[in-house]
């Protein structure tokens, strides 16, 4: 009994423990909340106070620089405003919108445009003139050829000519021209040829090839030469028989196989990659072929240039010829000596 | 039958052949039996002897449907819808040189009548035989080979490209330093023919290298030859900057200058094309013109010639004045105004005008120096008359207003103003009051000026809507003058002057 009422005892203190928690629990909540909450209030107090702070300051410097921009800044820029306005000024028509500058220039271009008239007219002039010339040289040539042509207008020792006038003083120009010059020769007949109809291909023939047409004619009176000749008619006729080509022969040259022919004749021609048609197909010569200098001419540090490149040696200090001269002259003065005395 | 007698038929019909080839050829080169010979048929009976054995057979027949094709469109289309090209065209690589002119001879008459005909041959694979007579040795035969590509490449721009498609611009440059100078000449005339459609085929020739050796042969005597490569290089400079500074750079000033003079008329217009193709583009090549002596030349140039030559003279020097203000003082300074008046007073032409007058309104539009100059020289009522005329066109009419408009803006030279005054319709009369407002407030002696000439009478009987500019401007004007002279000048004024005397009762 007494234990239970010792437990109920324990058990109602732990009930009102827990409960005591409870109680101490909520009231720290509501501690903090309330904490909370003041420090809340009172960081919205102090930032209002700075906001506050700040936009007093804020309109005092503005209303600071403007009183110092308004009594300062705008008088000193006056001043510099007054620089500036020169300098562009300045610049602006020194450089920029030079007006002597462009007067230079106008007047530079007048005269470059003088020169370039004048230079022009110089070269129409001499165009001109060099146009006269060959206009003059032309109706000369038409007069000398006309002269040429009426040669026989030339007057002649009886009978005055056309521009000889015996009542002229002297004679007219024209017979001074006649006088000079050579009378034409007859222009040739053209003969149509029956090669006429056929071009030629090659650039450069102008004549068709030379097929006689008759036989040569011998003179009359040639006397027969003596020996075993052959009747000369004969033989002419032989020589000079006329050629009847088929007519595969006669086709031109240029017809299409003949050349086909000559075009597969050009490719074998330009085919090949060297010029050189017959090389050695083996190397057989290649080991016969090789050189060996020979021990005479290969020194220490290679072969000599001897025997390829010069084949002469001369040593002029061996030369005894001029040395020779007066030893003789001096064996013969000796020899004089001793026969004198 | 002996062999010989066989021998003998065959003979005689080569030789009927060739007689009738021949007979057909010299009658085809007449043009009054071409009628004759198209209704006999001709092309049918021409297309096999291209076929035929003999060389020069096949050389006559193509040389005959040559001059027949060059006749008559009808006849071109006739030869194109017999089926010739493709013989004509595949018998080419193996032939000799005279068969290869003749056979360019009748691609060429052929492609120069319509860009349909054009396309024709070329849809048959004709450019790539023309290439290939381009590569031959024979001068002739590449004359024939590059007129037919100039004929082709003439039409459009599509055509073009197909031409340099086919490889044929390097050697058409190659053609050009040949020694012959009608090769030359019809190089020239190709290369001009295929850069005229686009910049990018102008960029091809020159990227071929051709302009170099164009600009060498300008100096070259020969007139023919001149025309040609002057226009060849207006046409590769026309396109844009980079081209005109590429010919501009070839070294041709100052020898375009001398071509400028010289006697033919086409070479005096196509010089003066080929600067003004240079000078349009930008201030800088502009400036290059004029250091060179260019305007000076030009100007001379317009004063010797009349007609349709003057005009790219009269374009270039409205391009030099339009860039900047300082150009436009070069063109004062170098007499350019006379000239240009001349021009709008003496030629007949429309279009030759409206350039004049454009030229001249660049020229004056840029301050008031410039506008001085220009009303010195009596150009204000001459441009006034030709807007007012009704006989001019819509073009003229504008180009004329432009004109005014421009130089009457910045024009302060009032005595060339009044007689303006007077003539001008309401159009045109804002500008002119305008600059009187302007002028009249600050000179004494102006106003009194323009009283004595009549303007301010001419002022008061403007009727103008009011709130608008112009009267705006009246307003100004009569603001500058005590008020009795302005009623004084007030239309009606004399009335209202008698009706006083009549309602005025004597004191006696």
């Amino acid at each position: 009994m007494a234990a239970l009422a010792r437990l109920h005892e324990r058990l109602a203190g732990l009930r009102e423990e827990a409960i005591d928690e409870e109680r101490k629990a909520k009231y720290k909540a509501a501690v903090k909340i309330q904490r909370w909450f003041r420090a809340c209030r009172v960081r919205a107090y102090l930032r209002y106070l700075s906001k506050m702070a700040i936009l007093i300051q804020k309109r005092w410097r503005g209303y600071l620089r403007r009183k110092y921009f308004r009594e300062v800044v705008e008088v000193e820029n006056i001043y510099f405003l007054q620089i500036q306005k020169t300098w562009r000024g300045y610049y602006v028509r020194k450089n920029i919108h030079n007006f002597y500058a462009l007067k230079k220039y106008l007047q530079g271009v007048s005269v470059k445009n003088e020169i370039v008239r004048l230079e022009l007219q110089e070269e129409a002039e001499i165009k001109e003139q060099e146009k006269k010339m060959k206009d003059l040289e032309k109706k000369e040539k038409e007069k000398k050829y006309q002269a040429r042509k009426t040669h026989y207008l030339l007057s002649t020792e009886q009978i005055p000519g056309v521009y000889n006038s015996p009542s002229r003083k002297s004679p007219d120009p024209m017979e001074l021209l006649l006088r000079q010059s050579k009378p034409l020769t007859h222009r040739k007949q053209q003969v149509k040829s029956p090669f006429a109809d056929e071009l030629y291909g090659w650039p450069t023939c102008k004549k068709p090839p030379a097929f006689v047409t008759s036989l040569p004619v011998l003179p009359a009176d040639r006397q027969k030469p003596q020996g075993p000749f052959r009747d000369p008619a004969e033989v002419l006729q032989q020589r000079y028989k006329p050629v009847e080509p088929t007519l595969r022969v006669r086709e031109s040259m240029y017809s299409s196989p003949a050349k086909t022919r000559e075009l597969t004749r050009r490719e074998e021609w330009r085919n090949p990659i060297h010029g050189k048609e017959f090389l050695p197909f083996s190397s057989h010569h290649k080991n016969y072929e090789k050189y060996e200098p020979s021990l005479f001419k290969s020194g220490k540090y290679g072969q000599e240039a001897y025997g390829t490149k010069y084949f002469r040696e001369v040593y002029p200090k061996k030369w005894i010829a001029d040395k020779f001269t007066t030893r003789l002259y001096l064996c013969g003065c000796n020899l004089y000596y001793n026969l004198n005395n | 039958m002996s062999q010989r007698q066989v021998l003998q038929v065959f003979e005689q019909y080569q030789r009927a052949r060739s007689q009738f080839a021949q007979a057909v050829a010299d009658l085809a080169a007449r043009p009054q039996s071409i009628d004759t010979l198209r209704s006999a048929d001709v092309v049918c009976l021409l297309r096999p002897l291209l076929l035929d054995v003999v060389p020069s057979i096949r050389q006559i027949a193509a040389l005959a449907l040559g001059r027949l094709a060059d006749y008559d469109v009808e006849l071109a289309e006739a030869v194109v819808k017999a089926g010739i090209v493709p013989q004509l065209i595949g018998s080419l690589p193996e032939e000799n040189r005279y068969y290869k002119k003749a056979a360019a001879f009748v691609l060429r008459a052929i492609a120069k009548h319509s860009p349909q005909l054009a396309n024709a041959i070329v849809q048959y694979g004709a450019l790539y035989m023309l290439v290939i007579c381009l590569e031959d040795f024979d001068p002739g035969v590449k004359e024939g080979a590059s007129w037919a590509l100039g004929y082709i490449a003439r039409h459009n721009p599509e055509l073009s490209q197909a031409v340099v498609d086919a490889g044929a611009v390097p050697l058409l440059v190659l053609c050009i330093q040949e020694p012959e100078i009608a090769l030359k000449r019809i190089a020239a005339s190709t290369l001009s023919d295929i850069s005229k459609h686009s910049p990018e085929l102008a960029q091809t020739v020159v990227d071929a290298g051709a302009i170099a050796y164009l600009a060498q042969m300008i100096p070259n005597p020969d007139a023919k030859l001149k025309r040609q490569v002057l226009s060849a290089l207006s046409q590769i400079a026309k396109h844009s900057v980079i081209l005109a500074q590429l010919v501009a750079e070839a070294e041709i000033f100052p020898v375009v200058l001398t071509c400028l003079k010289n006697s033919d008329d086409y070479v005096k217009k196509n010089g003066a094309t080929l600067i003004r193709e240079i000078a349009k583009h930008t201030p800088e090549l502009s400036q290059y013109v004029v250091n060179s002596g260019g305007v000076a030349a030009v100007i001379d140039c317009i004063g010797s010639c009349r007609g349709t030559v003057r005009l790219p003279g009269i374009m270039t020097l409205g391009y030099v004045a339009a860039h900047s203000e300082n150009l436009s003082m070069v063109v004062i300074v170098s007499k350019g105004i006379p000239p240009l008046c001349l021009c709008l007073v003496e030629e007949h032409e429309d279009h030759i005008k409206a350039a004049a007058a454009w030229a001249l309104g660049q020229i004056g539009r840029h301050t008031t120096e410039h506008a001085r100059h220009v009303a010195v020289a009596n150009v204000l009522p001459t441009l006034l008359d030709i807007f007012m005329d009704p006989r001019s066109s819509e073009d003229l009419k504008t180009k004329t207003k432009n004109a005014l408009e421009n130089i009457l803006q910045k024009c302060t030279y009032l005595p060339a103003l009044e007689p303006l005054l007077h003539e001008a319709p309401l159009s045109i009369m804002p500008h002119i009051i305008g600059q009187f407002s302007k002028v009249l407030p600050r000179d004494s002696k102006a106003r009194r000026l323009f009283v004595t000439t009549g303007g301010l009478k001419k002022v008061q009987e403007i009727k103008a809507e009011s709130g608008s500019l112009l009267q705006e401007y009246i307003n100004t004007i009569n603001n500058c003058y005590p008020e009795e002279i302005v009623r004084y000048y007030s239309p009606g004024y004399s009335e209202t002057l008698l009706e006083r005397v009549e309602n005025y009762q004597p004191v006696l």
